[in-house]
């Protein structure tokens, strides 16, 4: 598993490769969560391009980042997700509150 | 054993055992998906973290899978209300309470057995259509 950070204006950009479980998930919610707390930004959006593996794991992560990113105002938004993540958010309703870009560009022009 | 490492371990052997009923890879990305979440149940909610053994057996019958998650840890109390969606008995823990509707999405057959304090036992089939 591997993270690529980027800031982007007001938005962290994060690149995940490799898989997204129980286990990994802890560096990655602690990882994300410093670069905010560093960058004080205000949104976040996902890069998913990388990922080959997510169970529901995942959706806690991304839960909890909304709700931690709501409270200033921020968004959280997904870019570059495939069919079969894209089903387990939607089944989670995550998409809801989650919004999802085609292109990264995209993504940042609308956060 | 109940270590988290071993959630990758864990589904990468059933997709390999599941490989040489030729399924597509959507096919073997739902099986990888389902064990994640059994085997993350039994480590988190099983044994709570602590040191333990999470049994997993797979068997294939005609185009068929099967796979038993097994974990000799507290048990689920009650299993009609931890299946739910959202439902989850660790709301500190930033998990999403889905586990159990991820594996009933994506297997055919999902039956869950458990005592408390004796353990859990969570049966899945699965039948691939690209045979």
């Amino acid at each position: 598993m591997h993270l690529n950070f980027e800031v982007i204006n007001n938005t962290l950009v994060v690149r995940i490769d490799g898989e997204l479980d129980h286990h990994t998930a802890e560096e990655i919610r602690e990882d994300i969560d410093r670069k905010i707390d560093q960058h004080s930004v205000k949104n976040l959006l996902l890069d998913l391009q990388g990922m080959h593996f997510m169970d529901s794991s995942g959706i806690g992560l991304v839960i909890g980042r909304y709700k931690r990113l709501n409270k200033v105002g921020g968004q959280v938004a997904v870019v570059h997700m495939n069919n079969r993540i894209e089903r387990i958010f939607k089944m989670s309703g995550l998409l809801n509150i989650v919004k999802k870009y085609d292109t990264k560009q995209q993504a940042i022009e609308n956060l | 054993m109940s270590k988290s490492q071993n959630e990758a371990f864990a589904r990468v052997v059933v997709a390999s055992f599941a490989s040489q009923l030729d399924p597509t890879i959507e096919e073997l990305a739902d099986i990888k998906t389902a064990v994640s979440e059994a085997v993350t149940n039994a480590i988190i909610h099983g044994y709570e973290d602590q040191k333990g053994t999470v049994l997993i057996e797979c068997s294939i019958k005609d185009n068929e899978i099967e796979i038993i998650v097994e974990d000799h840890g507290k048990g689920i109390e009650d299993i009609e209300q931890a299946r739910l969606p959202l439902y989850t008995s660790k709301p500190e823990l930033e998990r999403s309470g889905m586990g159990f509707t991820v594996m009933e999405t994506f297997m055919d057959t999902v039956e869950v057995t458990s005592e408390q304090g004796v353990g859990t036992r969570v049966r899945m089939v699965k039948k691939f259509e690209s045979r």
